[in-house]
């Protein structure tokens, strides 16, 4: 058994007590989430001529909002369970008390982020194709693209949160970086309709990336060369935030 | 007794820790031999639980040599963390997990397989006296509890070296004496047992050996009566008085009736090996002392004569 399995164990006994809640979670936002955007301000937007992207509105939102939650619960998981495991229930310490190294527990705990984010898309996929709003077979690959939304995310945040005394600086993150993501990457609307440099700004984010990764397999209207740019500027945030990761988990766990 | 026995388990010549321009450690030696049980006795700050956690390859030396179990913290660190068992100053339980749950998963960390960890589990719950709480959360546990989970927890891979960094500091007396009970059964059993303490009298009662530690270096090294001899005199006789300090006059006059007279805040010390005849002759002396105590030397006197300083603050 791989070493950083041992510690992803941990993460998914710790998950048996939670899960009823979180499972609920991620079916009910998405069905809240697609019925008052898709049907409720949808009816409004497809009456004009041009809808985005040439659509119907929760067509186009549908896969905004899947990037979306894959960036949501990415940083939500790589923020207090990473603090808490330094600071409050010291997980990380009686990890580090036995075989497993610093390249374990940041592994082990990202496959577990991961398989949140993952489990989560795949229940948000399926609301997706119930409401009718898939055009492609291309969409079962929006799942591998929910995987490195999520690592773009959940790398360099569990990075960030292994420097962290306090989790005071989570909700800075969250309202400074986060949420503009979510509003302005092209999640509700297309980037296009920004000012220039509010645009340039956008496609800089991993969160635009991963939104137009999305929406161009489900609606099928991705390109290879796009398509690699958007898989390869994911990629490397997580690769580099990975590497970042183990530099800012040793720092603090190997004093 | 063949050569592999004699090797020590861990052996430090010149170990050193720094935190940035503070010295943590300051090039100690000490070997700790297969089967004793090896305290690290000092006040906190000492150095003592930064020593420990060297041992317990999680902080990489500064300076000097250090091997446990005749490898290297530097280089082989998991191989040797396999073979400890870990009892930290700070319980690391996860409290919304049950004390089964928190046995397996830390069993799980060394690789072990689920029917052997429940196994040892449930074993080791009982010899800590937690069976009945098996499946019980660990959030509702009695600190003393807590610490016989996470003593329990540490042995669950059998180690060779249990590493115990204070580990009844915040338990009330009585938990402390559970604790200590267990200690003592698993000394018996031969375990190598290597602890920290700023309680003499865990230090006392639990080790065949320790150092004094004071200000990141060893001050003394021998057995808790080998260093009562030599630092100390066999009895004590205690003079407290109401005020904090003990009147000035008083010192002078007793000067010749002990070996040695400390002064600490509202008491005097007088260091002889006939306690009963000293107190005696102090009273023959006319000195009034709210109260009189004739006692046993301890390893807080030795910390006091080595350092100047109590043990634990007053």
């Amino acid at each position: 058994m791989s070493y950083a399995l041992r510690s992803y164990e941990f993460w998914l006994t710790a998950y048996r007590r939670t899960w009823r809640g979180s499972v609920a979670t991620s079916i009910v936002n998405p069905v809240f989430y697609l019925g008052a955007l898709g049907i409720g301000l949808g009816t409004l937007v497809n009456q004009s001529p041009t809808t985005p992207g040439g659509v119907p509105y929760v067509d186009f939102v549908a896969p905004g909002v899947l990037a979306a939650t894959a960036m949501q619960i990415a940083t939500t998981e790589s923020m207090w369970p990473v603090l808490g495991s330094i600071r409050w229930t010291r997980s990380y310490y009686a990890m580090l008390a036995t075989p497993l190294k610093i390249r374990d527990i940041v592994f082990g705990h990202q496959a577990w982020m991961a398989t949140r984010v993952v489990s989560s898309c795949a229940v948000y996929l399926a609301v997706i194709a119930a409401f009718g709003a898939i055009h492609s077979p291309l969409a079962v690959l929006a799942l591998p693209a929910c995987f490195l939304i999520g690592l773009a995310f959940s790398a360099p945040t569990a990075a960030y949160s292994a420097t962290r005394e306090e989790d005071a600086a989570f909700v800075v993150v969250n309202r400074f970086a986060i949420i503009p993501m979510f509003l302005f990457s092209g999640t509700f609307f297309p980037v296009s309709r920004l000012p220039e440099l509010l645009r340039w700004i956008a496609y800089v984010t991993p969160s635009w990336h991963g939104v137009d990764l999305c929406r161009s397999l489900t609606l099928g209207t991705a390109t290879w060369a796009l398509s690699l740019v958007h898989v390869v500027y994911l990629a490397a945030w997580g690769l580099v935030g990975l590497a970042f990761a183990l530099r800012t988990y040793r720092r603090r766990l190997l004093k | 007794m063949n050569a592999a026995t004699q090797l020590p388990l861990v052996h430090a010549r010149g170990l050193v820790k720094r935190f940035g321009d503070l010295v943590a450690v300051d090039a100690i030696d000490f070997n700790v031999r297969k089967g004793e049980a090896f305290g690290f006795l000092g006040p906190n700050g000492a150095g003592k639980s930064s020593t420990m956690r060297m041992i317990g390859c999680v902080s990489p030396p500064s300076g000097g040599t250090l091997r446990v179990l005749g490898l290297d913290p530097n280089k082989n660190g998991a191989e040797i963390r396999a073979r400890l068992g870990v009892v930290p100053q700070e319980d690391s339980l996860d409290m919304e997990l049950t004390v089964r749950e928190n046995m397996v998963i830390y069993g799980r960390y060394f690789g072990l397989q689920r029917k052997v960890v429940q196994e040892r589990a449930e074993q080791l719950l009982e010899f800590v006296q937690l069976d009945e709480r098996i499946d019980s959360k660990v959030e509702p546990l009695s600190g003393g509890m807590k610490r016989r989970l996470t003593i329990a927890r540490s042995l669950i891979n059998e180690p060779d070296i249990l590493l115990l960094d204070e580990p009844t500091t915040g338990l009330d007396p009585q938990a402390r004496h559970v604790v200590w009970d267990r200690l003592y059964e698993l000394k018996h059993g031969g375990a190598t047992l290597l602890l920290t303490t700023h309680y003499m009298d865990e230090a006392e009662q639990l080790c065949d050996r320790l150092v004094v530690m004071d200000k990141a270096k060893i001050v003394a090294e021998g057995s808790p009566q080998e260093l009562i001899r030599r630092y100390s005199t066999r009895e004590v006789v205690e003079l407290r008085f109401a005020t904090q300090r003990p009147p000035a006059d008083i010192a002078g006059r007793i000067d010749g009736l002990a070996r040695r007279v400390e002064t600490l805040s509202g008491r005097l010390l007088l260091y002889t090996d006939d306690g009963d005849r000293a107190a005696e002759r102090v009273h023959e002396l006319g000195v009034e002392a709210q109260s009189t105590l004739v006692r046993r030397s301890t390893l807080e006197d030795v910390f006091l004569h080595l350092t100047g300083r109590s043990l634990v603050d007053e």
